[in-house]
């Protein structure tokens, strides 16, 4: 079973956000990563860049194919994990632990639409 | 469908996933980029039951696989693997394969699992003279053991001495762990290893000695996923991307295997043709000079002008790099050349390098 951190929202699409403020740093799940196997590069978002809810956020590709990542809130993209460039298997070591987008989010009310522990508990069950 | 070995590649932990029909593992705990490098440093085991088996049998049968196949079989020793193309009347190919010879009058053609039927239904049409052709797919299983401790671990359940088998030759009525067997020492990933071919009911049999016998060497069930980086790695042809209908042998830089001065085939007419007025593309081998992973089918361009596209890219677990093998315009395909590949719409600059991208010396 797929590790699930306490304190983050999930997406249907496995990412997590964990929200400080009005900002949240972006990742993907422990499912996903398992998922995705062996990652070997993440093509990061630009600083600057503005992302909705469910839209494009980056690339993250592994031994076997390039996978979409999406935001799972819109806002506008203030800093990402550089350290993903020359280590993108840290993903896969530390998923909850490697953002790659901290988020300047623009609608909070949006996370309201995310699921929180138990419920992406309970998704991820309902898959396997 | 199912090879026999579907409850042990469950029972293994493998993830499973639907293979042109078959279900089959895409990897095991460890992932791809471990089981890559577990075959090339010891040995991996790979269920390949999928592929398919065509006896062709008779006297006529030497003239009748020569008129398919486009090596020239008149050098092979009974016993002896070659590597082969079947081509169409145009040069594309209808598929490679292994053409194993036990005797002028019986060969084994061991085809892509993928093209079974379609390959089938190809000998079948073109049959001629005294020659019969089984199929016999659907009651042989297959094995591949590949690494450098191939030889040492199978050596412990056969009762031949395989040092006796020659790179790319064979045995028949082999006893692997008491099943009769075809053994032959021949693979896809680039390393020396062997191919055992057994009854359909037999495989799990053959499957478990193997994997018992090399517990102690520190072998590894293999994954589709590794399967194919590691053959990509080898520059070895995938059918449906560095060969097809619409790419010929000698396009895919195979001529090699491509005999045009002694041997007339099916298809060799308009290949002599297609080298003697050039070839006007060529594949050639990429490294990424930026990040990014090149994947089949990314357009790959030379001064914003696209030349090609990438028949396999990926992420190469023993380079550590980023590599592609692409159909390219022959014009821009010297080595040392650069070149972009379009990944997501960006251009990323790559350098076409000497191929393969891994050679291994293998045992002779």
């Amino acid at each position: 079973m797929a590790e699930i951190k306490a304190g983050l929202k999930y997406t249907k699409e496995h990412e997590w956000i964990k929200v400080e403020g009005e900002k949240g740093y972006v990742g993907i799940s422990d499912y996903a990563q398992n998922a995705m196997g062996d990652i070997v590069f993440v093509e990061l978002p630009e600083v600057g860049q503005d992302v909705s809810a469910g839209g494009d956020l980056c690339v993250v590709e592994s031994v076997k194919g390039a996978n979409d990542v999406y935001s799972p809130a819109s806002g506008k993209i203030t800093e990402v994990n550089e350290d993903l460039e020359d280590s993108p298997e840290k993903i896969n070591e530390d998923p909850f632990g490697s953002w790659i987008a901290l988020v300047e989010l623009s609608d909070l009310s949006e996370l309201d639409g995310l699921m929180d522990e138990e419920a992406y508990r309970s998704y991820c069950e309902g898959l396997e | 469908m199912k090879t026999p070995m579907f409850q042990d590649h469950v029972a293994l932990g493998g993830t499973m996933v639907d293979f042109g029909g078959w279900e089959l593992p895409v990897h095991y705990a460890p992932g791809i980029k471990d089981e890559h490098r577990n075959v090339r440093t010891k040995a991996g085991l790979f269920d390949v039951s999928h592929m398919g088996e065509f006896w062709i049998t008779g006297p006529d049968a030497f003239s009748f696989v020569q008129s398919l196949v486009s090596n020239d079989i008149s050098v092979m020793c009974d016993g002896q693997v070659q590597y082969n193309m079947m081509c169409y009347p145009e040069g594309g190919v209808v598929d490679d394969l292994l053409v194993y010879k036990v005797s002028n009058d019986r060969f084994l053609l061991v085809v892509n699992a993928s093209n079974v039927d379609k390959d089938f239904e190809w000998v079948k049409s073109h049959l001629s003279g005294d020659v019969k052709a089984e199929n016999a797919s659907p009651s042989t299983a297959e094995v591949a053991l590949q690494g450098p401790l191939a030889q040492e671990i199978l050596q412990t359940i056969v009762d031949v001495d395989l040092s006796d088998i020659g790179f790319f030759f064979f045995r028949e009525n082999v006893s692997v762990a008491g099943v009769k067997a075809l053994v032959s020492r021949t693979g896809y990933t680039g390393e020396d290893g062997f191919e055992v071919y057994v009854d359909w009911e037999e495989g799990s049999k053959v499957w478990n000695a193997i994997m018992e016998a090399g517990k102690t060497f520190g072998i590894l069930p293999i994954g589709l996923g590794a399967r194919d980086s590691l053959r990509f790695e080898a520059c070895l042809p995938l059918y449906g991307h560095e060969i097809d209908r619409d790419i010929t042998p000698l396009e895919a830089g195979l001529g090699f295997f491509v005999k045009l001065d002694s041997s007339d085939f099916i298809g060799s007419e308009a290949l002599r043709k297609m080298k003697a007025e050039g070839l006007p593309r060529k594949t050639v081998a990429l490294k990424m000079v930026d990040k990014g992973v090149p994947r089949h089918g990314y357009p790959v361009s030379v001064d914003g002008r696209e030349v090609g596209h990438v028949t396999t890219g990926g992420y190469s677990p023993t380079l550590e790099e980023n590599i592609a093998l692409a159909l390219v315009e022959a014009s821009s395909a010297e080595v040392g050349g650069k070149m972009n590949v379009v990944i997501r719409g960006k251009d990323k600059a790559a350098e076409v390098v000497k191929k393969p991208f891994y050679r291994k010396n293998y045992k002779k």
